[in-house]
């Protein structure tokens, strides 16, 4: 540190020729060229991890049975309490759901209801890019989460084999 | 040829009315609609290309998705402006509050009147050029005053304040640097002033470029572009705009195209200092080098090759430095710049009594 009241004819002539705003300058000059990191969107995408929690969706065994239990720990664990879920006897004595109902409107996307599912039945798509135009169009039922399911199986299967590994 | 295209005109009609008073006048409102039109352009493009230069600085592409390469993004601003309401705070004095963007404009405009394109392209070759360019540049301060205070209210009052004592100091900076210039070319005529610059020792060996004024000058040519930068309210001097501390400063109530017209303001002041320093330090609409192929080229695209540059500078500038505290403005204005240019002034002033008099 300096002493304050000792004066240098260096410095004074530095910061009259403005030295170090000219060093500022040529490095924002140097940035100028630099190859750009914007990635542009619809054209370009980031690359997304199999963990990504997008939008949900109700899986089948292969042979077309629905997997879900009407278990009700994701309804149960739900921090959010988007998760409705009544339940019923089918007719072969297996209980199942009537009713799965999630509104996204509430969903904050924390994949809870994906870590607690024991049959792994409702899991998160890597899907983002949809979107709602009326109150109400968020709130997904559960043939539609199982259309969902159904329209995605292949890469839903193929993210839970990725991350297989690490679990 | 311009003259060919005047003396067309004058014979169109035969009536003695026509060639002394109808023509006269619309020769030169066809001139005052052509500068506009070229500023006008200027203005809009500058915002794109102050944007695009922002972003590659930080490494982004800038604005590229209205037409290839962004290049209809002024013209989509320029509808969204157009169409959006004009709001008046209730509180607001009216006819004031209308005229405040018209007088922050109407000067910036103004003052391209006695700026030289060419050898003999301008509008009016006045003798008192510069002193009509200090006047009119004196006048933009009122606008920003009148629509801060006219909105009745807090953020545009302290906008205000800010711009009037910022604006009135560093034009005493600029002032001084204009009686530099002045001195070094006995004259106020801005086409004397680059004609002038065209000769000396460099000039007689070729090189034109190093007997303009910016090298004999140089601390004069520096502290007008800074001064500059302080007087059209830019960074790292836009206190006045301030969008941290007060928002937008004068511009807090305004809205639509009232608001555009200060941005029309400010772009135009930026292209005009910019033309002036090239006019009275960067040698106008001379050729760098005296040779067959540039002094071919027409003056008044090295005018435009010249201010591109400042106006480039301007943004590099924008781009690097953060603003300034409000007392480093003042304390750089009183303190340095005026000393400085005092100094400077006694020192040319001496320097032109010696016989190393180079500006002879």
């Amino acid at each position: 540190m300096q002493n304050k009241s000792s004066f240098s004819l260096k410095d004074f002539l530095s910061s009259f020729m403005l030295g170090e705003l000219y060093k500022g300058m040529v490095l924002t000059g140097k940035y100028a060229f630099r190859s750009k990191i914007t990635l542009e969107y619809p054209e370009e995408k980031t690359p997304l991890s199999p963990r990504f929690r997008g939008l949900h969706a109700l899986r089948r065994y292969a042979n077309g049975e629905e997997r879900c239990i009407a278990c009700k720990l994701c309804e149960a664990v739900c921090p959010a309490m988007a998760i409705t879920i009544e339940s019923e006897v089918r007719a072969d004595g297996s209980r199942r759901t009537t009713r799965y109902d999630i509104d996204f409107n509430k969903c904050i996307y924390c994949g809870f209801c994906e870590e607690s599912c024991p049959v792994d039945s409702i899991v998160e798509t890597s899907i983002f890019e949809y979107h709602g135009e009326a109150p109400g169009d968020l709130y997904f039922t559960k043939d539609m989460l199982l259309a969902v399911g159904d329209r995605y199986e292949s890469e839903i299967a193929a993210a839970r084999a990725a991350d297989a590994k690490f679990r | 040829m311009i003259d060919t295209i005047f003396a067309y005109g004058q014979g169109l009609l035969a009536a003695p009315w026509w060639a002394a008073l109808a023509w006269p006048v619309i020769w030169a409102l066809v001139k005052i609609t052509a500068i506009l039109m070229l500023v006008m352009g200027a203005v809009t493009y500058t915002t794109l290309y102050e944007r695009k230069l922002l972003g590659w600085v930080q490494i982004r592409l800038g604005p590229n998705r209205v037409g290839p390469w962004g290049l209809l993004q002024p013209i989509a601003d320029a509808m969204k402006l157009m169409t959006k309401e004009v709001l008046r705070p209730a509180a607001a004095e009216k006819f004031l509050f209308y005229m405040g963007p018209v007088m922050t404009v109407m000067p910036a405009m103004v003052a391209w009147a006695v700026v030289p394109f060419g050898p003999d392209i301008a509008l009016s070759n006045i003798n008192a050029g510069l002193l009509f360019l200090m006047a009119i540049t004196s006048m933009e301060v009122y606008g920003v005053i009148i629509s801060g205070w006219s909105s009745n209210s807090k953020y545009p009052f302290l906008g205000a304040l800010r711009a009037s004592s910022q604006m009135v100091s560093y034009e005493i900076a600029m002032g001084f640097c204009f009686v530099v210039v002045l001195m070094v070319s006995a004259s106020l005529n801005l086409t004397d002033i680059v004609a002038g610059q065209g000769k000396g020792q460099f000039a007689h060996m070729g090189l034109n470029f190093l007997s303009w004024n910016w090298l004999s000058l140089l601390p004069i040519f520096v502290i007008y572009f800074v001064s500059g930068l302080a007087e059209t309210n830019r960074l790292p001097f836009d206190v006045v705009e301030g969008e941290s501390e007060i928002v937008a400063g004068h511009m807090v109530e305004y809205s639509g195209m009232s608001w555009a017209m200060f941005q029309m303001a400010e772009y135009a002041n930026i292209w005009l200092v910019s033309v002036l320093t090239s006019i009275m330090f960067l040698g106008g609409w001379l050729s760098p080098i005296d040779s067959a192929l540039f002094n071919w080229i027409p003056g008044w695209i090295w005018l435009g090759l010249k201010s591109f540059f400042v106006v480039t500078m301007f943004i590099w500038v924008r781009v690097t430095f953060p603003r300034f505290r409000y007392d480093q403005i003042m304390r750089l204005g009183w303190k340095i710049f005026i000393p400085v240019t005092l100094v400077w002034l006694v020192v040319v002033g001496v320097w032109m009594q010696t016989p190393w008099n180079i500006w002879k």
